[in-house]
Order: C-alpha cells, then structure tokens, then sequence
C-alpha cells in the first residue's frame, strides 16, 4: 500500500475518468494556492520525457499488453516521483498531480491485471493529502469526450481489450469498468469525492474549503517571488490530461 | 514445462494451456561467461535436434531504445530503472519467450528477473517489493547460477569487452574509480544472488574453471531438464 506522508509539503491530487472535470478543477486550485503565496509545483500523469519516447513507440505500433502498459506508466511515475515530487514534497512545496497511483489502479484493472500486484508496483509513493475524486455518470462524462473531437485514440478508448469493434462503445464500456474500481477505491483510500456535474464554482469552492483545512497553520516553503511583485510566474502549466 | 506456474497472479488476463517447450535460465554476475555458455548450448542444443530461441535482459523491441538513450543520461534513477527493467522483462516474456514455449521451442534466458532484483536491492530497493513485481514471471524448468570469484570475472573483463560504468556500479559510486568500484559492486550482488539461490532453488555451477568443463556441467543438467 502507499506510504504515509510525512514530508513537509503537501499532496494533493485530483483523480476520475476522462471528462468528469478534474483537470479544470486542479488548474482553479492551483492558481487559488499562488494567490495565497504559496509555492505550488504542478505533475501530469504520463508526462516523463525519459519514457516518453517508449511509451510512443508501444502506442502507435500497438505493442503494449496490459502488463507491459502497466509498468510503463509505473515507470513515467517512478521517474517523476524522484526526480520531481519527492525532492519538491521534501521542499515543502504543494504539490499537486492531475492523476496519480489511483489511476494506474482503476485502468490497469480495468485492463485485467491483478488488483494487489499493481497496488505493489506504487508502494513507494506517498498517500497524498486530499485525493479529490470526481463522479460524474458516465454518459456526462462521455458526451464531454466526445464533443469537439473527432477521434478516440486506441489505448485511451481501451480497444486493446477487445471489448467491441466500435471505438466509441468500447470507450463507453472500459470507462464504465474503471469507474466501478474508482468506486470501489471511495473507501478503500478515503477518496474525497466531489459531484462532478455541480456547477464549476461550487465544485471549486468545496475544494478551497478541504484544502484551507489542510493547509490551516502549515508554513511550508515561502515563494520569494510573492513578496517581489504580486504577478505569478509559472513553471509548469496545468493542461489537458492524458 | 506443461502446466505453467507463476510466481504470483502472472497473466489474469490471458489463458495458458499447456506450454510444451522448455525454459532454462542462466544467471550470473557480469563477466561470468553466460553468453559464451548460451553460444554453445544453442549449438549442442540444435545439433540434438532441439529448436532454440535465446533471449536476454534489456532486448526488448518495445524498451530497448528508449532504456538504452536513458542510461545515456543521469537522470535514470534506481526506482525508474528497476520499473524500466520490468517492462524490458514482461514485454519479452508475453511477446516472445511464452509463444516460443507454446511452439514447443528450448528456450535459453540469459538471466532472467533475478538479476533485476539482486541490482535493485544493491540500489536501496525493498526487496520485498522488487520481488512482487515479478509476480507475473513464469517459473523456469530450471535456474543455472554460474558462479565465479571476482578474480575471474576480473580477469575475463579485463580480456573481454573492458570495464563500463553500469557493470561497476558507478551510479551508486562504489569506489571512486572503475576497477575499484566494480570489485565492490560485483561482491554487493553475489551476495544477493547467494541469497536468491536458496530462494528461488538455483542450482550452483562453478564458473571459475574453463568455459568447456562448465559446458560439460550444464549440458549434463540441461539434459535431465529435457528427455
């Protein structure tokens, strides 16, 4: 299982399936935190450059099986985890990841791969602060997909299962399966769960509100470019997730 | 092998019957002469008559570039090697080593997880966990530990292909130079392979003499494993 977090920053984490909205959530939250003066550092799920390159091959020539996807993307984490989130968390920086662990853990199953053995693969990641857990039905979240885009890529749409010839009813039934391990994981690790099709604001709010009570009487590290001039200077800019 | 058997849940996924062809492992440390040993089993081996496949760490079609430019840089840390070298492994064992064994093929592995495991936990890995990722790996027919004194190796490295960064631990700094540190991480992972060997039931074969009496020793213990 994940390990307690006990460094000095915090760890927060949106997580759901694709179009419940949690990407947009994160980035509000994010700039909320440096407006506060705090020192924010941003992590995307799938985005190591080390591994990058692999995980591009494996998907345009199809070679990934269930396990293969799996530890590939442990690796991506791996990577970002020491080389980013450790060293940041150690800071005392807020760290926030659009997807985490939890996502390996509701798409890998999903996939077929066994449930405890992947949970093992990210024992050396910590257990975040807030997990935020976006529900929304499946058919909002779909028909958010869906529209304005034309095409469903093969892995993101779960065709490797052969689940059915049709992109988009094979999408349909492998978000419907990762959603039942999202479900089941509410209680397993004390997901905060949030109602997705709450309108953008209050769904905001309600994170502020978590996250203040986190953050209450918790220094961590100051942001020097705060007290220079209150314009925010990013690093790393929240954007569509994968 | 008929019935497959994993180390933990292997491949929930997918169904195996039965896989007719046989998997012999070769383990050892660097330097301990495995792949003049595969060359010569694979010679004997198709003399028999027995059709061969060989397969080795790091040979992966899907991993193989991308690992290769990582340890090219210095930012490939142990945690993502280790999961790196998983993805190596699990990709060649789906794609390649189970369908060889399907066809009935003698399949000769140089090395196999266990050396993953023991230069994870050299790295400050937990070996528990090193261990359970492999929890889709197949048990082999059988696991042959060549096993040399550092001396040998030495001296083969010396009059083989020179001293490199990985084989000497350097990431981890050892020592300060390469022979040193190749000595100290060499002895760091036979100490872990002696503890694997009583885990994982290795069978010892003394590496220090010359490559034709090991070849002797393996292929009498290969030929048990096969008729």
């Amino acid at each position: 299982m994940l390990k307690k977090q006990e460094y000095k920053g915090k760890l927060i984490v949106v997580e759901g399936i694709d179009g419940s909205g949690k990407s947009t959530q994160i980035d509000l939250l994010f700039k909320w935190l440096q407006s506060l003066g705090k020192t924010v550092y941003f992590s995307e799920w799938n985005s190591s450059t080390l591994v990058k390159s692999t995980t591009k091959l494996g998907k345009q020539e199809k070679m990934f099986t269930p396990t293969t996807f799996s530890l590939l993307q442990a690796t991506d984490f791996a990577d970002r985890w020491e080389n980013y989130i450790l060293p940041m968390l150690k800071a005392g920086v807020i760290v926030l990841a659009d997807r985490y662990a939890y996502t390996a853990f509701a798409r890998d199953v999903a996939r077929g791969v066994d449930r405890a053995w992947v949970r093992n693969l990210y024992s050396f990641a910590a257990q975040p602060d807030i997990v935020f857990y976006f529900r929304v039905p499946l058919d909002v979240a779909v028909d958010r997909i869906l529209t304005g885009r034309s095409n469903l890529k093969y892995y993101e749409a779960g065709m490797d299962l052969g689940l059915s010839d049709n992109k988009v009813t094979s999408f349909r039934l492998f978000q419907q399966r990762i959603i039942n391990e999202y479900e089941a994981m509410v209680n397993e690790f004390g997901l905060t769960t949030i109602d997705g099709t709450l309108p953008i604001k209050k769904q905001q709010k309600q994170m502020r509100q978590i996250t203040r009570a986190v953050i209450k009487g918790w220094e961590g590290l100051p942001n020097p470019q705060r007290r220079v001039r209150p314009v925010q200077v990013r690093k790393s800019v929240p954007g569509k997730a994968g | 092998m008929k019935r497959p058997v994993f180390y933990g849940a292997g491949f929930p996924y997918r169904s195996f019957k039965e896989l007719p062809g046989k998997l012999i492992v070769l383990e050892g440390t660097d330097g301990v002469g495995r792949s003049t040993q595969i060359a010569m089993l694979r010679q004997w081996l198709e003399e028999e008559g027995y059709a061969v496949s060989d397969t080795g760490l790091n040979r992966s079609p899907l991993t193989s570039p991308g690992l290769e430019a990582a340890k090219l840089g210095h930012t490939l840390s142990p945690l993502t090697m280790s999961l790196f070298y998983a993805t190596d492994f699990a990709d060649r064992l789906e794609n390649l080593i189970i369908p060889a064994l399907k066809a009935g093929f003698v399949v000769l592995s140089d090395r196999y997880f266990y050396s993953i495991i023991a230069r994870d936990v050299v790295r400050g890995a937990d070996p528990e966990w090193a261990r359970k990722i492999y929890g889709f790996a197949l048990k082999p027919d059988i696991i042959l530990y060549l096993k040399a004194d550092i001396a040998t190796l030495i001296s083969r490295i010396v009059h083989g292909r020179g001293f490199n960064y990985w084989e000497a631990g350097m990431d981890i700094r050892c020592a300060d130079n390469l022979f040193d540190s190749f000595a100290a991480y060499q002895s760091r992972l036979m100490e872990q392979f002696e503890q694997l060997s009583k885990e994982y039931g290795f069978i010892t074969v003394d590496a220090n003499r010359h490559a034709n009496d090991v070849f002797i020793d393996l292929r009498q213990q290969i030929r048990a494993v096969i008729e």
